[in-house]
């Protein structure tokens, strides 16, 4: 069954194990190829999932483990670790400019959840931090993503910067932060495009808006159901605008959400919020160490076995 | 035929860097699989079918293992004889329901679909039954003027099954042949919108007893293992009779569609290659299974 999760992958290995007298490295090399399943199924890119294979089984054949107990639980705890560690522990915040307003530009993949992302961010910073946010509509291309934001801006009592579908989106966000100085705005929300990662005219776009106004923050949104491409994405996003943090959203799903460990691991930016609903307050800082017994499938079977 | 011989290419590939059928070749060739987003379980059945059929038949070298493997990919896509066209009433409207999770491309799917029906002559309607998201309505409008097409909507926040019931009635008495019905996007474990998005379907079908005549689950090519849940629930609340799969101009394979196809027998019916009215196109199964192989 797809999606179960690493515990019950690893019954059937435990349960041979717990007749044995000891725990031999072909035992280890059975649960590696369960954990790799796991991670497999939760969408972790196979090439992360082939190095962190290698790294636990050095630790898991380890002494420690082996002669522990409970080296099923242990093997666990490791891969958990492990997770965590790839993941960075640390949580990380949104930039702040010394000078105001802080400008933030959100990019992504087409419907990956940048519109809502701005208009969430918007209500964070409000309500967390006491800051005032400008939003600004640099989406001239998809239908009624103005409007989109617009009703956005209403449903927050916020303003929205926008000069319709005609202008350049360079224009948009350079008036917008023009706007946000002269009212004293503390954040400028960049609302761009959805486009792809390899549409070297869309991308050439971006990184003339990035030129023009400097932004302290660009956040890469992504979609916690992506697949194997998500490191692609990342990647490619990265190395042409020098991303600062990845959104990860719609973790309301049932998905795993291997993408998170597969952008941290691959690019180094850290996952800053996580999206958990389509309503402008559902929007949470980023904990890694809940994330990695998520992709794991673990529910409470971590604390479990911190107590045991 | 061509693009058998340049999936062909690309396996030559693989060929010519492991001549051998051995553990190396094969792992390899699931991890080709997998990176193409497979479904992890389908590339396991698949591996292991090979192996197997490698030492029955007495394979060793990787060449000869190669039509093989199109062939059992290609399988899995095609079930015989199957109709993967859209089915339309025998007369009166045609009624098709678009359903997915959010952000997928229902609603540009449906632009698209218009297009396509309005270029054959059909007197096409749309029905604007997201009625949640910021701007829907205005992005099923502009589709409209765009296309040509009318669009029957309510306020922001209304029932979606009242605007479906408004629409056929306004489709009829326009004397529409096609009606195209858009529904918010709803991750597929939340219970309380699945069941709304049952109540949309059963209006239609108090209306118009053999309508829905397609309910079309739109999946979206970066998607992971998490299509396999998406198709197994919305199948669940709304019977889907077929797939279509966007963003397949990017650099994900969709491969997902693979074990959905596999395990829950739904056929791709249309790829989405593009933001554009006419970046749609019928599903190709041969295409598809190169395009898993490409760079
Ligand atoms: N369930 C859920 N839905 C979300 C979340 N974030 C965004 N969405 C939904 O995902 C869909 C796409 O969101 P948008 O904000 O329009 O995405 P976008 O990246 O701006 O899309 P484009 O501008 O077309 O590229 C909408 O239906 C949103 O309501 C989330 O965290 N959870
Ligand atoms: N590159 C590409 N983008 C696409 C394709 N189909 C749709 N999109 C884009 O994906 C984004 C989301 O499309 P929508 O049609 O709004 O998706 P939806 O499923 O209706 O979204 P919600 O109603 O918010 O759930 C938009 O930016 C579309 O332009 C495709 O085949 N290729
Ligand atoms: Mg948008
Ligand atoms: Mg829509």
């Amino acid at each position: 069954m797809a999606f179960e999760g690493l515990a019950e992958r690893l019954q059937g290995t435990l349960d041979k194990i717990k007749g044995k007298g000891k725990v031999t490295e072909a035992d280890v090399d059975e649960m590696m190829r369960e954990v790799r399943l796991a991670l497999l199924e939760a969408d972790v890119n196979f090439k992360v999932v082939k190095k962190f294979i290698k790294q636990v089984k050095e630790r898991a054949v380890g002494q420690e483990v082996l002669k522990s107990l409970t080296p099923g639980q242990q093997v666990i705890k490791v891969v958990n670790e492990e997770l965590q560690e790839l993941m960075g522990g640390e949580q990380s915040k949104i930039a702040h400019a010394d000078k105001p307003p802080t400008v933030v530009m959100m990019v992504g993949l087409q419907g990956a959840g940048k519109t809502t992302t701005v208009a969430k961010l918007a209500n964070h910073l409000r309500k967390e931090h006491n800051r005032q946010p400008l939003l600004a509509a640099a989406d001239i291309y998809r239908p009624a993503a103005i409007d989109q934001l617009e009703t956005l801006g209403k449903q927050l009592d916020m303003p929205v910067y926008s000069l319709g579908n005609q202008a350049d989106p360079v224009d948009i966000a350079k008036g917008a932060v023009a706007q946000a100085k002269d009212e004293h705005r503390d954040y400028v929300l960049i609302d761009t495009a959805g486009r792809l990662h390899v549409d070297e005219d869309l991308m050439g776009e971006l990184q003339r808006i990035k030129e023009a106004v400097q932004p302290e923050e660009i956040l890469l949104v992504v979609d916690a159901m992506t697949g194997q491409d998500a490191v692609n994405v990342a990647e490619s996003f990265n190395e042409q605008l020098d991303v600062n943090g990845a959104v990860l959203t719609k973790l309301d799903g049932d998905t795993r959400g291997g993408a998170a460990i597969s952008v941290k691991a691959v690019t180094g930016m850290p996952v800053k919020f996580a999206g958990m609903g389509e309503k402008i307050d559902q929007l949470e800082p980023f904990h890694p160490e809940r994330m990695a017994s998520r992709i794991l499938g673990m529910g409470d079977v971590l604390s479990l076995i911190e107590k045991a | 035929a061509k693009t058998r011989d340049s999936f062909a290419g690309k396996m030559n590939d693989l060929m010519a860097r492991y001549r051998k059928v051995d553990e190396d070749f094969f792992e390899e060739l699931e991890e080709l699989l997998i990176g193409a987003d497979v479904g992890v379980e389908t590339v396991m059945e698949l591996i292991d079918e090979l192996k197997t059929e490698a030492k029955r038949q007495n394979i060793k070298d990787t060449s000869e293992l190669a039509p093989l493997i199109s062939e059992k990919l290609a399988d899995k896509l095609d079930k015989s004889g199957e109709d993967n066209t859209i089915q339309h009433a025998a007369d009166g409207m045609t009624v098709i329901l678009f359903v997915g999770v959010n952000g997928v491309g229902k609603t540009t799917t449906i632009g698209k679909v218009a297009q396509k029906y309005k270029e054959e002559g059909s007197r096409v309607v749309m029905a604007a039954g997201d009625t949640f998201r910021a701007g829907a309505i205005e992005q099923l409008e502009e589709w409209g003027n765009q296309v040509g097409v009318d669009v029957v909507k309510q306020q922001a926040g209304s029932d979606p099954a009242a605007v479906m019931y408004d629409a056929i009635q306004s489709a009829r008495s326009k004397g529409a042949n096609v009606l195209l019905c858009d529904t918010a996007g709803r991750l597929q474990n939340k219970v309380n919108l699945m069941k709304e998005l049952e109540k949309v379907k059963r209006v239609i079908q108090r209306e118009i007893p053999e309508a829905p005549h397609e309910v079309l689950l739109v999946l979206d090519a970066t998607t992971g293992q998490n299509a396999m849940s998406q198709a197994k629930t919305f199948q669940e609340a709304t019977d889907v009779s077929g797939i279509v799969l966007t963003k397949l101009d990017g650099t994900a394979k969709g491969g997902i569609v693979l074990a959905v196809r596999n395990e829950l027998d739904i056929p791709v019916k249309f790829v989405g290659l593009g933001e554009r009215a006419e970046d749609l196109q019928p599903f190709d199964s041969n295409q598809f299974v190169y395009s898993l192989f490409k760079e």
